[in-house]
């Protein structure tokens, strides 16, 4: 079957390429609904990654967060026009200790195979979970992948952090900032969620956070007992140190900010006060299903998470993928969705 | 509301004085034309069936090709056509009535098999302007000017190229629309008769005009294969 794949071909310049697959055996087609960007495609739009992977990984198709429709499934199982959600981690073996999202032989759409900008997608029946009909909006539903990718983060850290969980502090006031923050609030009630950040305005969408500070005007003999780590980029070597300063001893730091390079950490005090720092990167289909299951107990939830949905963009053509792109390179709070033209 | 994937392979061979295979055998890829083109129609889940109408020599090779690549099921179903392109439509139109049983809501989106390239977008805009129209036609803009000529010699006009389209496929009809249409036409108007479309044209009773795609190009001449060769990736 021929079909097409919207890949980018160069930094900021997109390419639609028709490819000649043999119909799927026993994987399941998805027309994809609606895509959302996020920092990681745009590091490959503008060009920001090393040259060497830019090179290594390009022509490929990006985006990793979306929904879609069953188009076809081989196994008869999935009703046609199903909207589900598309998980990008694509696990090749089973790992009875690890988790999919760690496995070095996994791949990932947008990052090691194609990603979701396609007419057609291809999945397991593994990567495939259907949502239920008013769940949650497409263009909220967009960014589930993010939402998962917190959930997941927030179940590590359930698995790893004493149990004194009074106060929580979170770094970031981004996108990711808001999720994480958010989710701690509906699934520790009991914790009081504190958030950190370098941007008032930003800080002020944060309405449902116990407390927000700015980074540089926090109350002396401040104290917290674990803190998630949601800057990335240059500001996650400040929020790492800022976190050891307030913690209080063998507090947990789960990590989930991506940086292009190296960031200092002060070791001393981690190895004086005893901490744990936990990385966390990415998700699994059970975090996936996790994040249903939240939106079902938590509506309201989904309703605070809409509010993140920051301009929805009608994708018609190549021109208007790229368009799309260069808005969301603008910085902004919240998420740019591509609606697929005709594909509700 | 029914919809038929009716795929137009018939005749060609006959026409084209029988040189060699009919275009829509000819191998694109990893498969013949024609397999490229039913596979795109049977994964989509808004056609009750994909009819495949081909010349009645070629009817068993094709089941066997298509048996290749979308499997074995009468969800796809090939039979033969007629002579020319309309009584191949009318062909499609007939197996319906006798197999399925039709009525005005019916619908069927004739598609030609040397247009591989289809894409579902298209699909899904035929099917969508069927519910509002009993016909529609898929073009593209044209983008070289049109020269009109009666004499072959010299220029008669030149129209404004914005009012000029280039009409590619699918094209849907309210199938007992296209017939009750088609037969009341005479001998002459229907060898005269350019294109399905113009049936309803003639009648003015209007036909959508669905917005097409360069790629969804009709592999004629062989120039055509290279072309659809280079299109594809990897």
């Amino acid at each position: 079957m021929l079909s097409t794949i919207y890949r980018l071909a160069a930094p900021r310049r997109f390419e639609k390429v028709l490819v000649d697959e043999p119909l799927p055996g026993d994987k399941i087609l998805v027309r994809p609904t609606y895509l959302s960007i996020c920092m990681a495609d745009q590091r490959y739009f503008l060009g920001t990654r090393d040259p060497k992977v830019l090179e290594k990984k390009l022509p490929m198709a990006l985006v990793h967060e979306g929904t879609g429709v069953i188009q076809y499934d081989p196994h008869g199982e999935l009703t046609p026009g199903t909207p589900v959600l598309m998980v990008p981690n694509n696990p090749t073996e089973e790992d009875p200790v690890r988790a999919e999202n760690y496995l070095r032989s996994s791949t990932f759409a947008g990052s090691s195979e194609d990603g979701f900008l396609q007419e057609l997608v291809r999945l397991s029946p593994h990567r495939i979970v259907p949502i239920e009909h008013g769940e949650v909006s497409g263009e909220t539903a967009a960014f589930t992948e993010l939402v998962s990718v917190s959930m997941h983060a927030i179940s590590r850290f359930l698995e790893t952090a004493h149990t004194d969980r009074r106060r929580i502090g979170i770094w970031g006031d981004g996108n990711l900032g808001y999720i994480v923050s958010l989710l701690l609030t509906r699934l520790l009630p009991d914790s009081e969620i504190v958030v950190f950040g370098r941007s008032r305005e930003k800080l002020e969408n944060f309405t449902f956070a116990a407390a927000t500070y700015l980074t540089d005007d926090i109350p002396a003999g401040f104290q917290l007992d674990h803190g998630f780590e949601c800057a990335g980029g240059n500001g996650s070597a400040d929020a790492i140190a800022q976190f050891i300063s307030l913690v209080r001893p063998e507090g947990t730091l789960m990590l989930m900010g991506v940086s292009e390079y190296s960031q200092p950490v002060e070791t001393r005090m981690v190895l004086e006060k005893g901490l744990r720092l936990v990385g966390s990167s990415r998700s699994g289909r059970q975090d996936f299903e996790n994040v249903l299951a939240l939106y079902r107990d938590h509506p309201e939830a989904v309703r605070y998470l809409s509010r993140l949905v920051n301009g929805v963009y009608d994708i018609h053509n190549v021109d208007d993928i790229t368009n799309c792109f260069e808005m969301d390179s603008h910085p902004h709070f919240g998420k740019s969705i591509l609606k697929m033209s005709n594909r509700d | 509301m029914k919809y038929y994937a009716v795929i137009l392979a018939g005749g060609v061979g006959k026409r084209m004085g029988n040189v060699g295979k009919p275009k829509q055998y000819l191998q694109l890829g990893s498969k013949p034309i024609i397999a490229h083109t039913v596979e795109k129609f049977a994964i989509h889940p808004g056609f009750e069936r994909v009819l495949v109408l081909t010349p009645a020599e070629w009817v068993e090779n094709t089941k066997d090709m298509l048996r290749k690549s979308v499997g074995e099921s009468d969800h796809v179903v090939v039979t033969a056509g007629g002579e020319q392109r309309n009584d191949t439509v009318m062909a499609a139109i007939d197996w319906i009535e006798q197999n399925d049983g039709i009525d005005e809501e019916t619908v069927i989106v004739t598609h030609d098999a040397v247009r591989p390239f289809i894409s579902e977008r298209i699909i899904e805009d035929n099917i969508a302007a069927m519910k509002d129209y009993d016909a529609c036609d898929t073009v593209v803009p044209s983008a070289d000017t049109i020269v009109v000529s009666n004499d072959g010699d010299e220029i008669t006009t030149i129209p404004d190229r914005k009012t000029m389209f280039r009409g590619q496929t699918p094209q849907s009809f309210k199938a007992l629309k296209l017939r009750e249409l088609y037969n009341s036409l005479s001998q002459k108007d229907k060898e005269w008769l350019p294109d399905a479309c113009s049936i309803f044209t003639m009648r003015d009773i209007p036909v959508k005009l669905v917005a097409g795609e360069e790629e969804n190009i009709k592999v004629t001449y062989p120039a055509d294969l290279r072309m659809a060769q280079a299109l594809i990736a990897e």
